[in-house]
């Protein structure tokens, strides 16, 4: 299927988010779009395939100009467009997930779920993972529910296959089962548009690529005629240069201590410790316990045995009010169930998790608070019409710089990211780095949780791998590499 | 990247009139039905009426003001009229057995915000559906009432209280004026009014409120106590329907167990008048007091001209179905 975008304007009240943005995507290519967060790549495919309607310019389908007026009618043209916020029925299980709207019936509207447990654990079998059919959704970790989206995209027989940021939740070793299967699609003819800003990826299994910038076309380049500075210099007009700037911390005393931390089957006798102004790199694969060792941590996780410290000090945490007065913070991985009140604006998500600075003998001082405010916006750089835009409405990365900035204000002494740059623009992860860096100089001891190898390697000190919830190495990041990591994250020894 | 964010930045939101429609919607539709009434009207008009429209405004007003931070945490409280008449009922008890009124009333108003502390309680340490928890309680409560008072009205209130100062502040409540001509409820419903206006907006227990409406997970990740929160909300409403009960047997000078049944219906339809979402997070104390005003206008102005009963619920019904659906195009 041969999709062509022109000219494409679109606006959001009076902000203008798509000027004259476009591509050309050819049958049984892997097409990336590539481009800053908020450069628009969501909104315009979500324009092709009709969730929003646009302002002016032309879709042309195989020859022939279309206007979907619904997803559902982009389905059944054979689009099929993988969200990057998930989206899913949590309550539900993931057979009833997959066949929402589709059932296959008996007639009279009475549900054949042999058939469809059939046909779901078929279609499971074919993406070669390993999910129960009847789990429901809420019990499944990010990554797995991402997988059962892409599983539910498959078995409509797509043409034109849309993944916004599919592997943000995924680790190594799944992405790698993506990309097997997202080169057999394309074997069968299938067009796949990739979102994604890892560099990596693109490289690996893109054939073409279009670049937007502040929602206008910029370009579209061979894959094999570009290499990633002038990706990066298209996508924000600039050079940025090294990828993972230099930190200039002392490492001090230590932090945090855990000893033999330990609940049932989820993660066994934890040892760790981490000091200040250290970047603590934890890899393992999807799964593998690292984020609930860290609610743990952070009181938010009944543990059954296992001892915390804090600046040498034992702690008995309970809940997370406990922990911030602990001074730890933690930005946690699902930013859109756990990081932010997506309803709200950014003010009112800084705010919320500032509320002792903001006031004055519980009442909220409104000057204090547009400081603040602006302070995170500028700071971080975060794109949006203003302190009040709400937070459903930002791009991606955005949502994550403003989960970044509440949490950052409240000065914590140890902060635990669970996946921070996930979905964020190569250009605003390099300002995540710096804020890392930033704080670890000034003496703050930080936990970097991240499935993106690069990452940990780059911007730790030491990094430890867990595998199946035990630890199964803790190793300096100066003699540490891929494959090493790789080795003790899939529970081999060194 | 910074020159980039400025950039993007310039553009405020404009609102479209559309939008301001939606956010003052029951204000505008509060000002047609005024202007209707008083040109169909004559006697809508009059100062007398506006002050017993005002008076009649309070009963409902209080206790919507209550249910809006229920609701704001993505709550609800059905027991709001049992939890008025048994505070009523104990502040009536204790007055015939010789408590003096002033105490008495504290304790109706002690009694009350604890009533609502079980309440919250059933939602967060018994883990049940506010619906259900509140429905449980809305049961109890008004059976605690006929109880007490087996179930007979306790009547003459007034004048079995001994001394002039209590009497006296027992008669203030509901039949006081202040210059001779304004209600004592009246007052009390701006008063309160501004009181949850100052709390919910400018406070920092006011955030935690909506935060925990809009996503109590992502709330608690940052600090914020959910339990606590809670059950200060379903307190709030507790005193609030306390407060409303003394204000009527003040006014009736009895108490009868079945006081305020069915108030949780006409305060729920305020709040959702007002444009606050029934699901929680999102919401004004304006918009309720909007309401409320409409509710109460309604009700003055269809005696007035007469409607008939039956219909009466009919247009109230309709009313509201008009006013949801257009808040919702926002
Ligand atoms: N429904 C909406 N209402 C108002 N503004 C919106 C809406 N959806 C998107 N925007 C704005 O449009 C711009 C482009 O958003 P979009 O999600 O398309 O970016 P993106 O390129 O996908 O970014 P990311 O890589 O972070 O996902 C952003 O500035 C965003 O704030
Ligand atoms: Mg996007």
């Amino acid at each position: 299927m041969k999709i062509e975008m022109k000219g494409i304007n679109k606006a959001f009240g009076s902000n203008q988010v798509l000027k004259d943005a476009g591509f050309v995507l050819e049958d049984g290519e892997v097409h990336a779009l590539m481009g800053e967060n908020g450069a628009g790549k969501s909104t315009l495919m979500k324009i092709l395939t009709g969730v929003y309607t646009r302002d002016a310019g032309t879709v042309i389908v195989d020859g022939k100009e279309v206007i979907y007026k619904s997803p559902q009618e982009a389905e059944k043209a054979g689009i099929v467009f993988i969200y990057q916020e998930l989206n899913v029925l949590f309550d539900l299980t993931v057979e009833e997930n997959l066949f929402m709207g589709k059932e296959i019936t008996k007639g009279f509207g009475i549900c054949d779920k042999k058939a469809m447990r059939k046909k779901a654990q078929e279609a499971m079998d074919k993406m070669g993972v390993k999910i129960p059919i009847n789990a429901v959704m809420s019990d499944l970790s990010v990554g797995q529910q991402q997988m059962v989206e892409i599983c539910k995209a498959l078995m409509v027989d797509a043409k034109v296959l849309i993944m916004d940021e599919p592997t943000a939740a995924l680790t190594q070793s799944e992405t790698e089962g993506l990309f097997k299967l997202i080169k057999s699609l394309r074997q069968k003819g299938v067009s796949i548009v990739y979102i994604s800003h890892r560099m990596e990826e693109i490289f690996e299994l893109c054939d073409r690529i279009t670049i937007l910038r502040d929602g206008t076309y910029v370009g579209t380049e061979k894959i094999k005629d570009i290499n990633m500075d002038d990706i990066v210099r298209m996508m924000i007009g600039r050079e940025i240069g090294v990828r993972f700037p230099a930190r200039d911390a002392k490492i001090g005393k230590e932090m945090l201590r855990v000893e033999g931390l330990t609940k049932g089957k989820t993660f066994k006798d934890v040892n760790f410790s981490v000091k200040a102004g250290e970047v603590l790199g934890v890899s393992g694969l999807m799964g593998a316990g690292r984020t609930e060792i860290m609610h743990a941590i952070f009181g938010n996780l009944p543990f059954e045995s296992g001892k915390i410290f804090i600046e040498g000090k034992e702690v008995a945490i309970k809940n997370a009010r406990e922990a911030i007065n602990a001074g730890i913070g933690f930005i946690t991985e699902d930013r859109k169930t756990e990081g932010l009140l997506l309803e709200k604006s950014i003010s009112e998500n800084i705010a919320l998790a500032n509320l002792g600075k903001i006031s004055d003998k519980s009442v909220v001082k409104k000057s204090k608070v547009d400081e603040l405010v602006k302070k995170g916006i500028d700071e971080f750089h975060i794109k949006c019409f203003g302190p009040d835009h709400e937070c459903n409405n930002l791009s991606g990365g955005n949502q994550q710089k403003v989960v970044f900035a509440k949490w950052v204000y409240t000065d914590p002494k140890i902060l635990i990211l669970d996946e921070p740059t996930r979905g964020v623009d190569i250009g605003a992860k390099k300002e995540i780095y710096s804020v890392i860096n930033n704080l670890a100089a000034k003496g703050v001891a930080i936990i970097l949780v991240s499935s993106e190898l690069p990452e940990v390697l780059g911007m730790s000190d030491r990094i430890m791998v867990v595998h199946e919830g035990k630890i199964t190495g803790i190793i300096d990041a100066k003699e540490a590499d891929q494959e090493k990591v790789m080795t003790l994250a899939t529970g081999g020894t060194l | 990247m910074a020159n980039k964010t400025a950039a993007v930045a310039a553009p405020t939101n404009k609102k479209s009139w559309t939008s301001y429609i939606g956010e003052y919607g029951a204000f505008i539709a509060l000002v047609f039905l005024v202007v209707v009434i008083s040109v169909v009207s004559p006697e809508f008009r009059t100062a007398g009426n506006f002050l017993n429209l005002l008076r009649q405004a309070t009963f409902n007003g209080l206790i919507a003001f209550g249910m809006t931070c229920v609701i704001l945490s993505d709550g609800i409280d059905l027991s709001v009229g049992s939890t008025l008449a048994l505070s009523a009922v104990i502040c009536a008890k204790l007055i015939m057995q010789g408590v003096p009124a002033i105490l008495a009333m504290i304790i109706a108003l002690i009694s009350g915000t604890l009533l609502g502390v079980v309440s919250g309680l059933l939602v967060t340490k018994g883990r049940l559906q506010p619906f259900i928890a509140t429905l449980i309680t809305m049961t109890a409560y008004r059976g605690f009432a006929l109880i007490l008072t087996d179930g007979k009205p306790i009547s003459n209130i007034a004048k079995s209280i001994g001394d002039r100062p209590n009497q006296f502040a027992f008669k203030l409540m509901g039949k006081g004026n202040l210059f001779g001509k304004i209600p004592i409820p009246a007052i009390l419903l701006i008063f309160a009014l501004v009181v949850f206006f100052f709390v919910l907006n400018k406070t920092t227990f006011g955030r935690k409120v909506y935060a925990t409406g809009s996503n109590a997970k992502c709330a608690k990740l940052v600090g914020v106590n959910i339990t606590k929160t809670k059950v200060i909300v379903y307190a709030i409403s507790g005193f609030m329907s306390a407060l409303t009960g003394l204000i009527l047997i003040s006014r009736l000078d009895s108490a009868q167990p079945t006081l305020g049944d069915g108030y949780e219906l006409d305060a729920i339809a305020a709040v959702a008048l007002g444009g606050t979402s029934m699901s929680g997070g999102r919401g004004k104390i304006t918009g309720t007091i909007a309401g409320v005003l409409i509710i109460a206008v309604l009700n003055n102005g269809m005696n007035l001209l007469e409607v008939s009963t039956y219909y009466q619920d009919v247009i109230k019904a309709v009313v509201i179905l008009v006013a949801v659906l257009s808040d919702r195009k926002r």
